[in-house]
């Protein structure tokens, strides 16, 4: 089990992913392997998309698997039954995983936990952090002690004192 | 003059640290070149031909005499003694060492200064027309609807990774002098049947490597949703702009893949589920915004007719401009002066251009996109003397909207993205037109001049263009007419200038002018008429004649250009 970020202390991460593309290529065609039936699931939404019944009677909790570029509407019915949402951030520089985070949270009230990972670095926590993710796997896990100092940068932010101001 | 409140001051402060750090570790290879990119691009650092450059901001161009004094403190003391103003109303320095650049930050900050998203593919630096506050057709105070466009986008974090660069212009006033439709977004205030503000929002324009004049996307947004609207593009833009190709990547091809009419309905649809969200402006919002904004305290005087003669009645009549308040005037002091490259000052400069902004301008001034500096309130009775003053200092250069009055970018003698030189091609074509008598008698010519397709010296607008390009390595000057940066007039709406033919060697470029310009004084109907009025009455075609010759000498040109190349 690798460490991630979670509301800023460094903790175990207890969900175990499916890979994605070999998976895939098993599921459309049919031969969907049984889901592990104890712990949480993270899954991808391809897989959601073709077996939502089953990962919904399953025992354990949830998580969905996506990209920054994935469209909301496309998953938006999963929202309320899932624990976790990890969205892929393919190059730290891209910032579509920025406003995806604020249309979940703002838009479609998402309240669990969203989290980044893949080419996610220590100077893209705090951005990250205020556009709604409140979990994050390092590139380098190794680096995530270091990395907490991130989220105490530019605080006066958060102190400016009109709401438009805060709304940025 | 803004003035920074706790909180504005507390965050330059902590962006220093941040970068201080960030330095820091780039430094001890904590951070990879690639890593450190965007971080020092944000702090408007970039890594040049020759040495650093570090490009401060000037948020809509707004400068006091304090802030200018720091910037010639730090010319002196971590660069080579001078700056360059630069279309984008900020100021570069060309010789910084990276290491040094932390504590410039900091020396900055002290002075309520910064260069946050001077750079990088983030919201930069909104400009504005260097009147704003003072034009007899100002409709709104731009300088307000900046600084809430400031403090909204600087550190806003959701779009510090946009696709590209993104760049906004505020226009006040009747009369379009922030070229709105050359950006990527264009905001143009104006009044409805309701006497209510509100923002015609354009969209989609820019220069670069494809020019493109904006879409209006909206005529009339009220001006409480101003930054809501802004959000709704913008967060359109950050997900389904480009990235597969930064040449691709602005916000106009996405206007344009999309057409402008589906991207409008986009915007319209993002924008009704953040309208009257938290971002929305309340009354209370602009005025204590307003109210950090000082205001002149004006003498109540009556305008007066000021007799001058001689060079100061040139640079009266060219160099000075009307003001709302009567008894007042706005000068500008030319950074154009023959043999100087344009938008370059001198630290010596910089200070006394600062005890003058004290002594005659409320200790205050502006940067012009077209690289001037701007005293904005100046009693008429004092004009005389601040031209005196001016003058001594190599300032006063009465060329305000002639030829000479260059705009061009640093162009191959700095910039590592140049094909070819600007500065000596703009100094030649200056050298050229030295008579001033001639300069004035061909009346307002805006003439720009870009070292590469990148367009920072905003050729494709110019009345006159001029794009450095490379052929097999060697440097060539490839010529535009009929330009326009915008609505500054009516019935002269902004315009993309087209290529009158094959490109010129650099020698070639001031004899070219010269023949443009005969071309244009032999069929001028009027002293009124100006150049680019010419070119679209008549077409391109008599000036492609008179540069080239008949069209089978405009093939022999291109055959011996062939040729040589």
């Amino acid at each position: 089990m690798a460490s991630v970020i979670r509301h800023r202390t460094i903790v175990e991460d207890s969900w175990q992913p499916l890979e994605a593309d070999p998976w895939l290529r098993v599921g459309e065609s049919g031969l969907v392997p049984d889901f592990p039936v104890a712990g949480d699931l993270l899954v991808p939404l391809r897989l959601w998309q073709l077996r939502r019944d089953d990962l919904i009677a399953r025992d354990g909790r949830l998580g969905l698997l996506i990209e920054g570029w994935d469209e909301p509407e496309n998953f938006a019915d999963a929202l309320p039954r899932l624990q976790l949402v990890a969205i892929h951030v393919p190059q730290f520089a891209d910032g579509r995983a920025y406003s995806l985070a604020r249309i979940l949270r703002q838009r479609h009230g998402y309240a669990g936990e969203l989290r980044a990972f893949g080419d996610v670095l220590r100077d893209q926590l705090l951005y990250l952090s205020r556009c709604g993710f409140d979990s994050f796997a390092l590139r380098d896990p190794g680096r995530a002690e270091e990395s907490l100092a991130a989220f105490r940068e530019l605080a006066a932010a958060l102190r400016r004192p009109y709401a438009w101001q805060r709304a940025a | 003059m803004y003035t920074y409140d706790d909180v504005d001051q507390r965050l330059v402060e902590e962006r220093v640290a941040q970068f201080r750090d960030q330095t820091r570790r780039y430094l001890a290879k904590d951070l990879s070149e690639d890593e450190f990119r965007p971080l020092r691009l944000q702090n408007g650092l970039y890594l040049q031909r020759h040495a650093p450059m570090l490009r401060v901001a000037i948020p809509y161009g707004l400068l006091s005499s304090r802030q200018l004094r720091t910037l010639a403190h730090i010319a002196r003391t971590y660069d080579r003694g001078y700056g360059h103003f630069s279309t984008r109303q900020n100021l570069q320095f060309n010789w910084p060492r990276l290491e040094d650049v932390p504590e410039i930050l900091a020396e900055l900050a002290v002075v309520q200064m910064h260069a946050i998203q001077t750079s990088g593919n983030c919201i930069r630096n909104v400009t504005t027309d260097h009147f704003a506050g003072v034009a007899r057709d100002e409709i709104v105070d731009s300088f307000v609807w900046c600084e809430l466009i400031r403090q909204w986008s600087a550190l806003n974090p959701e779009f510090a990774y946009l696709p590209r660069k993104f760049k906004i212009a505020v226009n006040g006033a009747a009369a379009d002098r922030a070229a709105t439709f050359a950006h990527d977004i264009g905001l143009h205030a104006l009044k409805n049947g309701a006497g209510e503000v509100g923002f015609r929002v354009i969209a989609g324009g820019g220069m670069g490597r494809t020019p493109v004049i904006g879409h209006v996307i909206r005529e009339f947004l009220p001006w409480r949703h101003l930054l809501t609207y802004l959000e709704a593009i913008l967060r359109l833009y950050n997900r389904y702009g480009r990235r597969d190709n930064k040449y691709k990547a602005r916000i106009k091809i996405l206007v344009r893949e999309l057409t402008p009419e589906a991207f409008r309905e986009k915007v319209e649809a993002e924008w009704l589920q953040l309208a009257d969200g938290p971002a929305t402006l309340s009354e209370d919002d602009v005025r204590a915004i307003e109210a950090r904004f000082e205001r002149p305290p004006y003498q109540v005087l009556a305008d007066a007719t000021v007799a001058a003669l001689g060079a100061c009645g040139a640079w009266m009549k060219r160099n000075v401009h009307p003001h709302k308040q009567p008894g007042y005037a706005a000068v500008s002091v030319s950074l154009k002066k023959t043999g100087v490259p344009p938008g370059d000052v001198t630290a010596a400069q910089m200070d006394a251009i600062a005890a003058l902004a004290d002594r005659y301008a409320f200790g205050e001034l502006r940067v012009s996109h077209e690289q001037n500096l701007v005293f904005a309130d100046v009693r008429q009775a004092d004009l005389q003397d601040l031209w005196r003053e001016l003058r001594a200092l190599g300032l006063a250069t009465p060329n305000i909207g002639l030829l000479t009055n260059i705009i061009s970018c640093p162009g191959g003698d700095f910039c590592s993205l140049a094909n070819a030189k600007s500065i000596p091609v703009a100094e030649a074509i200056q050298r050229r037109f030295d008579d001033l008598d001639y300069l004035h008698d061909i009346g307002e010519l805006d003439l720009n001049l870009s070292g590469c397709m990148n367009s920072c010296g905003h050729h494709h607008v110019g009345h006159i263009g001029i794009l450095g390009v490379d052929k097999h390595g060697e440097e060539w000057y490839q010529i535009t007419i009929g330009g326009n940066q915008g609505l500054t007039r009516p019935g002269a709406p902004a315009a993309l200038g087209q290529v009158i033919g094959p490109s010129f060697a650099r020698d070639d470029v001031p004899g070219v002018i010269e023949r443009l310009i005969e071309a244009y004084l032999a069929r001028r109907e009027s002293d009124d008429e100006r150049f680019v009025d010419t070119v679209w009455r008549i077409g391109i075609e008599p000036f492609k004649e008179k540069v080239y010759g008949k069209r089978h000498q405009a093939q022999d040109h291109r055959r011996r250009q062939l040729a040589a190349a």
